[in-house]
């Protein structure tokens, strides 16, 4: 695989009034890569993750998305990436088909490609006898499997999940993983955010924030090796215990 | 457009599915428009009157049958002394209270001339004022019937001189005020739902999320915001066009003028109705905001369009106020293309009001319109 970086910050900031919720944050993610995004609640994970999908304006410094600004070609970033955010975002009121038919709609692809995304999804899933039930009614982990393969639905170089297996039973979670190594084998790089340490040991490399700044960076075994560590849970709280922000 | 083909198929969808909205929607307004009228309606009826008789003579019992018989009088006491009339009146027995006094007849053929005592219960001022005025048409017009019967027909020139009145009430010559109230009521419907619906569809998908998922889209602003309102317009259309039915069948109301004409107009009132819409989107994050934003606004529509009373009797910088306001100008276009059939020379200036103000908002609300917040 070559080493391409897909996502490239430079003391990226972005501060609500005095508060500064992303301090100068300088990283970068390579095509491809499985980039766990850790942090306490509070951190500024989210508002990281929205900068880098044009949702919120950076107060200072850089960033390109697959090969874009994120000042200036926003709708560039947005054709190249998927997301999936914290609140689930499919629409309860349509049918499975119907949400994936919209999602495909909107991201422009022909009606051919709709038809055969749709067959596909449905079937990686095994959602075909669910096809015409309402999104309501499936159950959560269902969803955010659903909700995760309509973020990719347009193939996209990166996708963000923003805790995306909030909420979700270990057996589930552990599907949702085979499906983002799954995107992951085609070459999608994946961006996410996660609070379960087991989670962060599949990831590829992991940048733990701590109140704002990144207090770490490198790959799993790296970290533990540094801190000392049996696993990413310890790690993770001793960078963490210190931090003065949390809700 | 395709695009826009996918958002539209999606609304519809949602607004389909969703029977509470339908039921909200049509058949929500259908009945208001069936009952409202029935309470706006200023013709005063049923007025109870009390009589203090102390006359009983052929003349005042003449009198009492000539009011009774108007229609908008229903006869509630008969009494014998003002004071028992009176009480009638404290308790709400009566609106009126008429009383005649002893000789009243002796005193008309002498002296030729007599007095009546009218008390008014002004508590609900319409009515006591119409009833007031109800009643001294009856008598004057009695006195000039007395007038003429007693005077001998060959009495020369000096035979009471009289200035008689005939008018005509163009466009409404019965002077039905549901002819002037449904077109009111039609658009007043109308207002609510298509600038608070499209309002609260917006900020539903805020509320659920869904809108970040829209926003991380390449989708274009204005062909979300298409998307988002076409459909409105168009049930809007259909509430109307059932409205029109409704009109037709319960008060046999049917637009004199030109549909194409009230089509037009209803197409930029929509317009200028849903841009409100889109902007009171913009600043609401929840749909409890967007309704007391909606209401807010609406109360004020209802009051100082002109629906219920003339925009004339009001002060200067008041009418143009409502001079802002779109249904001022929707209602005053239906009144005259419903009654008159009026024609686009005759309502130009209302459609430009309608569409400067619809651009206004409209502009306003899309450049409030954000996919990212700073």
């Amino acid at each position: 695989m070559m080493e391409v970086d897909v996502i490239r910050t430079e003391n990226l900031t972005k501060k609500f009034g005095n508060f500064i919720a992303a301090n100068e944050l300088t990283f970068n993610v390579k095509k491809g890569e499985i980039f766990g995004f850790l942090g306490a609640n509070g951190a500024g994970k989210t508002t990281a993750m929205r900068m880098l999908c044009g949702l919120l304006e950076p107060s200072s410094g850089k960033g390109m998305v697959a090969g874009y600004d994120i000042y200036t070609q926003r709708d560039d970033i947005k054709k190249n990436i998927g997301y999936m955010s914290q609140k689930f975002s499919l629409y309860d009121d349509l049918t499975v088909r119907e949400n994936i038919r919209f999602y495909g709609g909107i991201y422009g692809l022909s009606r051919k490609e709709i038809a055969a995304k749709t067959a596909e999804l449905l079937t990686e899933l095994q959602l075909e006898k669910e096809a015409k039930v309402l999104v309501s009614q499936l159950p959560l982990g269902w969803k955010q499997k659903l909700a995760f393969s309509i973020a990719i639905v347009h193939d996209p170089q990166i996708v963000f999940l923003d805790e995306p297996t909030g909420g979700v039973d270990p057996v589930t979670r552990r599907q949702f993983w085979d499906l983002i190594y799954h995107a992951s084998a085609r070459g999608v790089t994946i961006f996410v955010t996660t609070h379960y340490m087991d989670e962060a040991e599949y990831c590829n490399r992991v940048s733990i924030m701590v109140d704002g700044v990144i207090a770490a960076l490198d790959s799993p075994a790296n970290l533990k090796l540094k801190y000392g560590a049996n696993n990413m849970d310890e790690v993770f709280y001793q960078l963490a215990r210190n931090a003065t922000r949390g809700e | 457009m395709r695009i826009l083909y996918y958002l539209l198929e999606k609304e519809f969808l949602q607004i389909l599915r969703n029977k509470s909205i339908l039921r909200m929607l049509i058949i929500a307004p259908i009945i208001q428009l069936i009952l409202m009228p029935l309470a706006a309606d200023f013709s005063v009826k049923n007025i109870s009157i009390a009589v203090v008789d102390h006359d009983h003579s052929t003349v005042s019992r003449q009198l009492i049958k000539k009011i009774t018989a108007s229609g908008h009088f229903k006869l509630t006491g008969y009494k014998d002394s003002y004071l028992d009339g009176l009480s009638m009146v404290e308790n709400d027995k009566a609106d009126l209270l008429i009383e005649i006094p002893i000789g009243f007849e002796r005193n008309l053929v002498r002296e030729n001339s007599q007095k009546l005592f009218i008390t008014i219960n002004a508590i609900e001022g319409t009515k006591a004022n119409l009833g007031g005025g109800y009643l001294q048409n009856i008598i004057r017009d009695y006195n000039s019937e007395l007038r003429m019967k007693w005077i001998p027909p060959n009495s020369g020139p000096n035979r009471g001189q009289v200035i008689s009145i005939a008018s005509t009430n163009w466009y409404n010559p019965y002077m039905n005020y549901h002819l002037f109230i449904v077109p009111g009521i039609l658009v007043s419907l109308l207002t609510a739902m298509s600038s608070m619906q499209a309002a609260f569809n917006i900020v539903q998908e805020k509320e659920q999320g869904t809108i970040e998922q829209i926003n991380v889209t390449p989708i274009k602003k204005y062909i979300f915001i298409l998307g988002k309102l076409l459909p409105f317009l168009v049930l809007s259309v259909i509430v109307f066009t059932l409205g029109l039915i409704v009109s037709k069948v319960f008060y046999n109301i049917w637009p004199v003028g030109n549909f194409g004409i009230l089509y037009v107009s209803l197409i930029i009132y929509l317009f200028a109705m849903l841009g409100m819409g889109l902007l009171i989107s913009t600043y609401s994050e929840t749909q409890q905001q967007a309704m007391s934003l909606s209401f807010f606004f609406t109360m004020i529509f209802n009051m100082m369009s002109g629906m219920f009373t003339s925009l004339d009797s009001m002060p200067n910088w008041a009418k143009i106020v409502a001079n802002l306001f779109p249904p001022s100008h929707f209602i005053k276009i239906m009144r005259m293309v419903v009654m008159k059939g009026s024609d686009y020379s005759d309502i130009s200036s209302h459609l430009f009001w309608m569409f400067g103000i619809g651009l206004f908002l409209t502009t306003w609300a899309v450049l409030n319109y954000r996919k990212t917040i700073n």
